[in-house]
């Protein structure tokens, strides 16, 4: 089976001897949604820069659809968008330009980048700002410049790199959408991100690396699993009376009574919560997690 | 790639290179043409009329091809050097290093487009000159020549350096320090005959002496040196520096980590 990317035993030393990557192995399915997460460091950026050639690896070896980039890196590089995490074109030139020249460096003919450019700066709202030179754009513009840029010859393989650090949430939410709908057009996704809400909803497969080592690479599906507590918030139409409590579970209740977070361990049934409260004819008006699922997962893994 | 896509991305680094300086052109173009005009005014009109002869011309006849040249070199090194090194600043070089364009065409388009401003500004000063003399033009063919392989070579040392710096200082350090000094002596303003012999052959370590005295002899037809080892040594410098420069951007020196 060829694999949108497949890295294996992947080792970068850097010249101070920091050791970012420790022998990585990984496989990203065409047409995947997949997230690389990972604390600040730990090499993360240093896999995307090796996949993308702005950084050069130790040892190891990288096929991006099934092409070696120690072989044939330009061919290779032909299947990669890459969005960066910080802003990286020249400021000076338009937004038009900025498209249209990345293009050029593909050996797009201009008429074809120029129609390309269009398509693309107008599903990203660009269009009207075409002729403004890119420094005068918004962080949330030149955020959706990077991603036209990035797609202007059309790849394979989009690589975001915490695409939406900064952005407000419905720049967000807009930009998730515009995403998606790449992802069930075909092209596979891989994006780092801080938001791993974000990661829950989108992404189909994960991987988390911590201090140049892969510590998990599942399914998000199947990484929720293995969630043994979770804890919830329930917020209540009227206070609770003193004294109450719920038998076989951990409950922490608010000053004015009004609100409880409830420890549920797994295997046990929500239903008790409710059953109790109904009891005591007390109705819950909202429900919600304490932290975001995936989050929790996250910190238990990287503590190790 | 295919021939036609290289093409497509050479086209394109030495179209945004000349969209640049001529974007600029208070700074890159306008420059020049100042500093030389006033350089006719004062050394040649002003000064040079009290000099009188050199080389069998008139001191104005016999500065204008080393004060063309001075321009070319001068603006073809600083052009690469200054882009390179701000695409490098502010990180937009990884456009390139993303795609597919090899690294010998990227080394080519920075390089053209550093020949375009030299040869741009070569022939700004050239027009300005025939303002205060006129000149005769001993051979089209080695004029064209010398100046398109001088701004060939220093451009390419424009692009070594770029890739060396590390701030803008650095971009400016060797324009400053090595190259106007070697142009002063280079003879853009004296014949090294009226040098002492040891100065004389001193003067033959300086290679941008060998490109003006080319130079005005395709234009005067006058030399101090033999013009054939001339384009020799022009034509040594540009192999060596290409593949050097081109050597960097394999390694990837300071622009991949």
């Amino acid at each position: 089976m060829t694999y949108a990317i497949e890295i294996s035993d992947l080792k970068k030393r850097y010249d101070s001897g920091f050791e970012a990557l420790k022998g990585i192995d990984l496989k990203v399915e065409k047409g995947d949604f997949f997230a690389l997460l990972g604390p600040n460091g730990a090499g993360k950026s240093t896999t995307i820069g090796i996949l993308c050639s702005l950084v050069n690896k130790t040892s190891g070896k990288v096929s991006i659809f099934g092409t070696d980039i120690d072989k044939d890196f330009a061919k290779a590089k032909k299947y990669l968008g890459v969005v960066p995490q910080e802003f990286n074109f020249n400021v000076f030139e338009t937004v038009f330009n900025v498209v249209v020249t990345q293009a050029g460096f593909y050996g797009i003919s201009r008429s074809l980048a120029e129609e390309r450019a269009e398509k693309y700066l107008k599903q990203l709202d660009l269009w009207d700002k075409r002729n403004d030179q890119s420094r005068m754009l918004s962080g949330g513009m030149k955020r959706r410049l990077m991603i036209a840029r990035a797609l202007i010859h059309e790849p394979e393989v989009l690589i975001l790199d915490e695409p939406t650090a900064g952005v407000d949430i419905e720049l967000r939410r807009s930009m998730w959408e515009f995403i998606k709908k790449l992802n069930e057009q075909g092209t596979t996704i891989i994006l780092t991100t801080h938001y791993l809400e974000e990661a829950e909803q989108l992404c189909r497969n994960i991987a988390i690396i911590n201090a140049g080592q892969i510590v998990e690479n599942t399914s998000v599906k199947a990484l929720l699993k293995t969630l043994n507590q979770e804890t919830f918030i329930l917020d209540l139409d009227t206070s609770l009376p003193n004294g109450w409590a719920l038998p076989g579970f951990s409950v922490l209740v608010s000053k004015d009574a009004s609100t409880i977070e409830v420890e549920v361990i797994k295997g046990q049934s929500i239903n008790a919560i409710f059953q109790a409260l109904d009891a005591i004819s007390v109705n819950v008006v909202s429900m919600r997690n304490k932290s975001n699922r995936l989050e929790e997962l996250f910190v238990k893994l990287i503590k190790g | 790639m295919k021939n036609s896509e290289i093409w497509v991305a050479f086209y394109t680094i030495l179209v945004r290179e000349i969209r640049r300086f001529t974007r600029i052109w208070p700074q890159t173009l306008l420059p020049p043409a100042i500093t030389m005009t006033l350089y006719f005014a004062i050394f040649g009109n002003l000064i040079g009329d009290r000099i009188g002869e050199m080389g069998g011309f008139s001191y104005m006849q016999y500065i204008v091809p080393g004060l063309i040249m001075m321009s070319v070199i001068t603006n073809s090194y600083s052009n690469v050097s200054s882009s390179f090194f701000s695409a490098k600043f502010q990180h937009s070089v990884q456009e390139l290093l993303v795609s597919p364009t090899p690294n010998w065409v990227i080394l080519m388009g920075y390089t053209l487009g550093g020949v375009a401003r030299g040869l741009c500004v070569g022939l700004i000063v050239t027009v300005l000159s025939l303002f205060f003399t006129h000149l005769a033009l001993e051979s089209l063919f080695l004029t064209i020549l010398v100046v398109c392989l001088t701004a060939i070579m220093f451009s390419l040392g424009g692009f070594v350096n770029a890739i060396y710096a590390r701030s803008f200082d650095d971009v400016s350090i060797v324009p400053t320090f090595i190259l106007t000094p070697l142009t002063y002596l280079g003879g853009v303003f004296y014949s090294i005959d009226l040098l002492p012999d040891f100065w004389q052959s001193v003067s033959l370590l300086n290679p941008v002496l060998y490109m003006v005295n080319a130079f005005r002899y395709g234009i005067l037809g006058v030399s101090d040196i033999n013009v054939y080892w001339a384009l020799v040594i022009v034509c040594v410098f540009i192999v060596v520096l290409f593949g050097f420069g081109l050597r960097l951007l394999n390694q990837g020196k300071g622009i991949r980590s």
